[in-house]
């Protein structure tokens, strides 16, 4: 009746995860119910939870990934402090449980942190910047946020139900066979993949069609704000290596379920295919992370330093150039498999070359700085500790990239140093400036400078301090995922990394009290033009935060810059453009299509792993239900009146106009 | 273990080609470094006696020098990774005094076998080598990856079943190294350091002999005993019976090892890890 589940599945004689399990569970619990008692079901049904507003999906999107996040840095203190104390002893947590811990740290920040708030801030600006209504697909939009919560709830299901895999964030057979893997750990992580891959994958389709075919009059290609290039880029990036993703998970799906030889040592099964398809989605994907985050330091920069992006036909260059390399690389994860030295060469040299065009995007953003007025906002921080720490981080992955320097460093904490070096300074980092920067655009009023300053400070040292030690010891021969060590000589080093961690947390402490005090003091720190940070792209044309609509009248562009353009316009004759003629505008409806498709795939991947079979049959045939009852829809947009628009952008044109006049008067 | 205090010439070759690799790089990178901060400052916006470039947005001459200083820089170090990955392709064979030592090297579950074919010895745990002498070695894996590295003496190599991967090296020191497995095994993963001893020519055959007087024998049989996984604290010692042992197992004529034995809820029944 419930296949592999029984009441062995929870972990009632393990405290460790029975803790942390009943602690999440109820603090759930104690939502939900705060949520039903004061009577917001109704609003969060109707506003988030069926909403296909482009604006609302991606602030859902950036709040999973930064409640993920604080998932993700728990395992992340565990880790530290496990291998603080596990010199010469066992430490506090048992192989099994660390080699869950390290498996879930890496599968939580890649996909439902690093992922989840890039999609997150894509969906929130790229149609704005576009000048546009919605996204291309508005309901697709919402089932594939949903299918990614779908992942990340079976993921942290496994704390409580079972376990989660214990072979580390990318599965490499044979560990992970069922024959040495025979848990339901490793179903745990391909299913909750394949699902949130599906969300990500339409995620992807979503934003270049959004991106090609959506645009506003006069928004031509390379007039587009950079943050749109590097989103047609990471989509394009998306599209091409998902598949390959789903794939390789689908043939060790097959392996250990109808008893395939894919990837087994026996039946001629072969474990480096595994390797060679899961980096040629592996590599691919660093850039889907990158590449987001570039484009918005190629927002902040211009706007914090007064000036135009320099180079932008450089920058556009260097993207595509990214997207297209970033394919031809992937053998470099595994230089020390034998293959040979030709092979080994021709990767490592590739490898090399992506770092062309990042340089290049590196000088781009300091010679927007040469001659300009720079502000030092939160955002600009952000961007400014992101050139340095990415350079750093962009210094050892070309020498990881040199075959023979690999031999000595691949697998090690120089390594793992290197790769949080450019996650966290450029994904996170990136992510952190632009929830700093786009957070007015999206709530209407400023997060704190103060708290953002600190959490800024907080973060970037503990980022130093933690992972410099990590290059040392990787140095000394330090590998990675030891769940205890007897070598004198990487104790210091990991002591210090230690310390590191808690300013990291200190760091993100800093930035929920900004939260807490911002809401408090929203008031004083409204922005009531939507135009908080002088900006230059068409986001900052509309208030704050935008209307459903986004655009009364869908702006015309004359050039890049475009709001830019509007502005100074504008300053110089002291008028707003005279008002619009206004139309009725169709909007998309509302649609529970995504929550309750997600509803019955997260029943079907819970069934999936264990094995309970009528349950996925049940699961899968909801989802299709629900498909084919949105396929069928009647009414699929609603219609707000001409003198609503009208109402809500002549109070939006009284602000800017005031604004406008303050700024010319010459106090 | 310090990958910078190198006891052989690969651990010495990898070691030049990362410090001359880092230091290309900071021909460029700390110049980069130290503009950013400087551009940052000056153009701060409080500094009114900075120059204002408010429309500065191209420069045909700068985007030239902005291409062209990476790509520089990396045409000097394609070229170090070039001749260094065929220089230090694992494969090719050290020089060195006296004959070379083949040494087949099998990853198990959760310690190393290393066996010496043509002195019909093996060992667990420890790597016994001459100094000087080229060392040749196979190496396979009994059921799941590893990797073997002793990082003082260079280059390490994936371990897979089913497979033979090569691997030359060169010790040049007398004395004790450590060794471990780079690439995660499994519960007992962090029990797979093993000793490196470099001893002089001299000593060893006199080592193969004391260890060819061993009680332990090493065949198909006891071969698979020792594939069960097992956290090894001493450091047995074994006379070879079967030379074609190796072969055996990389043709899977001996079937994979049981690997890790990943149970649920390996806690409560007192830990799978059988300490030997």
């Amino acid at each position: 009746m419930f296949g592999k589940l029984t009441l062995d599945a929870i972990p009632l004689h393990q405290p460790i995860p029975l803790v942390a399990g009943s602690f999440v569970i109820v603090a759930i619990l104690a939502v939900l119910a705060w949520v039903v008692i004061a009577g917001h079901l109704p609003y969060l049904w109707r506003e988030w939870i069926t909403s296909v507003d482009h604006k609302r999906i991606g602030v859902m999107y950036s709040l999973l990934a930064m409640v993920m996040l604080l998932r993700g840095g728990t395992d992340a203190i565990m880790m530290r402090s496990q291998q603080a104390v596990a010199f010469h002893s066992e430490g506090y947590l048992p192989p099994e449980h660390y080699n869950q811990i390290f498996s879930a740290h890496g599968t939580i920040m890649i996909f439902f942190v690093g992922m989840a708030f890039m999609i997150g801030l894509m969906n929130l600006v790229v149609p704005l910047q576009l000048g546009v209504r919605d996204v291309a697909f508005p309901t697709l939009n919402s089932v594939g946020f949903w299918l990614t919560a779908t992942g990340a709830l079976l993921v942290n299901v496994s704390l409580v139900v079972g376990n989660f895999a214990r072979t580390g964030w990318l599965p490499y057979p044979p560990l992970s066979e069922l024959t040495y893997s025979p848990d339901v750990g490793v179903d745990y992580f391909l299913w909750a993949l394949q699902i949130s891959g599906v969300g990500t994958l339409v995620a992807g389709i979503n934003l270049v069609t959004t991106v090609l075919k959506l645009r506003t009059k006069g928004m031509t290609y390379l007039r587009m704000p950079i943050f749109c290039w590097t989103t047609l880029a990471s989509s394009l990036l998306i599209i091409a290596a998902f598949p390959i993703l789903t794939a390789t998970l689908a043939m060790l799906i097959l392996d250990r379920y109808f008893g395939f030889h894919f990837f087994t040592n026996e039946g001629g099964g072969n474990v480096m295919m595994f390797m060679n398809l899961i980096w040629a989605w592996g590599h691919p994907e660093v850039y889907i992370l990158v590449l987001p985050a570039f484009g918005i330091y190629s927002e902040i920069v211009p706007t914090f330093s007064g000036k135009p992006l320099f180079g932008y036909r450089s920058m556009v260059m260097a993207t595509m150039a990214i997207c297209i390399i970033s394919f031809c690389v992937w053998l470099h994860h595994f230089f020390t498999m034998g293959a040979g030295p030709n092979v080994n060469a021709i990767f490592g040299i590739a490898s090399m070359i992506i770092a062309v065009p990042t340089g290049v995007k590196i000088y781009n953003w300091l010679f927007t700085m040469y001659g300009g007025r720079v502000r030092f906002a939160t955002p600009m921080m952000w961007s400014i500790g992101f050139m340095v720490t990415f350079i750093i981080g962009g210094l050892t992955g070309v020498l990881v990239a040199v075959p023979p320097a690999d031999f000595l460093l691949h697998n090690s904490l120089f390594l793992v140093a290197h790769f949080h070096n450019v996650i966290i300074g450029g994904v996170l980092f990136g992510a952190f400036a632009g929830y700093s920067y786009w957070f007015p655009k999206a709530f209407g009023f400023r997060l704190h400078e103060g708290w953002g300053k600190a959490g800024f400070w907080f973060s970037l040292i503990g980022f130093y301090v933690t992972f410099v030690p990590l290059y040392a010891a990787g140095m000394l021969g330090m590998t990675r995922r030891l769940q205890h060590y007897d070598v004198a000589e990487w104790r210091p080093w990991i002591m210090a990394a230690g310390v590191g961690m808690i300013l990291l947390v200190i760091g993100v402490l800093c930035q929920i009290w900004q939260l807490v005090v911002s809401i408090r003091h929203r008031e004083e720190l409204r922005d009531v033009t939507g135009d908080p940070w002088d900006g230059r792209s068409l986001e900052w044309a509309t208030a704050s935060p935008p209307p459903a609509f986004n655009f009364a009248v869908l702006p015309d562009v004359e050039g890049e810059d475009a709001y830019w353009a509007i502005k100074s316009r504008a300053r110089e004759q002291g008028l707003l453009r005279s008002e619009p003629e206004y139309k009725d505008i169709e909007m998309p409806r509302n649609s529970p299509t995504g929550f309750v498709c997600a509803f019955f795939a997260t029943i079907m991947g819970f069934a999936l792993i264990w094995h309970i079979w009528w349950l996925v049959a049940l699961g899968g045939f909801g989802a299709f239900v629900t498909f084919i009852v949105f396929a069928w829809r009647d009414h699929d947009e609603y219609i707000i009146p001409a003198a609503e628009v009208a109402r809500i952008d002549r109070a939006n044109r009284e602000v800017r106009l005031a604004a406008i006049s303050h700024a010319r008067s010459p106090s | 273990m310090n990958i910078l205090d190198p006891h052989g010439p690969i651990a010495a070759a990898n070691k030049t080609i990362l410090i001359d690799s880092v230091a290309i790089m900071l021909a460029i990178v700390v110049p980069t470094i130290v503009a950013i901060f400087a551009f940052a400052y000056y153009f701060r916006a409080s500094n009114t006696r900075a120059f204002h470039l408010p429309n500065f947005a191209h420069s045909g001459r700068l985007e030239l020098v902005v291409w062209s200083i990476p790509t520089l820089t990396i045409i000097l170090l394609g070229g170090v990774a070039w001749i260094g990955s065929h220089e230090l392709d694992p494969r090719v064979p050290v020089a060195g005094t006296g004959s070379p030592v083949r040494i087949q090297v099998v990853s198990l579950d959760w310690k190393w076998l290393f066996i010496y074919p043509d002195q019909r010895v093996a060992t667990v745990n420890a790597l016994t080598v001459p100094v000087g002498a080229p060392l040749q070695f196979d190496l396979t894996s009994a059921s799941v990856l590893n990797v073997f590295f002793i990082p003082q003496l260079g280059s390490m190599i994936y371990t897979m079943n089913g497979m033979v991967t090569r691997l030359n090296l060169r010790a040049d020191q007398e004395g004790s190294l450590q060794g471990l497995s780079a690439h995660f095994s499994g519960a007992g993963f962090p029990e797979m350091m093993f000793d490196v001893h470099v001893i002089s020519p001299l000593d060893f055959p006199k080592w193969v002999e004391a260890t060819a007087k061993s009680d332990n024998v090493l065949n198909a049989d006891s071969y698979k005993q020792l594939s069960q996984q097992s956290i090894e604290t001493g450091r047995p010692t074994y006379r070879l019976d079967d030379p074609t042992l190796f072969n055996d197992i990389v043709t899977l004529r001996i079937p994979p090892g049981p690997g890790p034995q990943l149970t649920d809820n390996l806690a409560k029944k007192g830990g799978a890890l059988n300490v030997r």
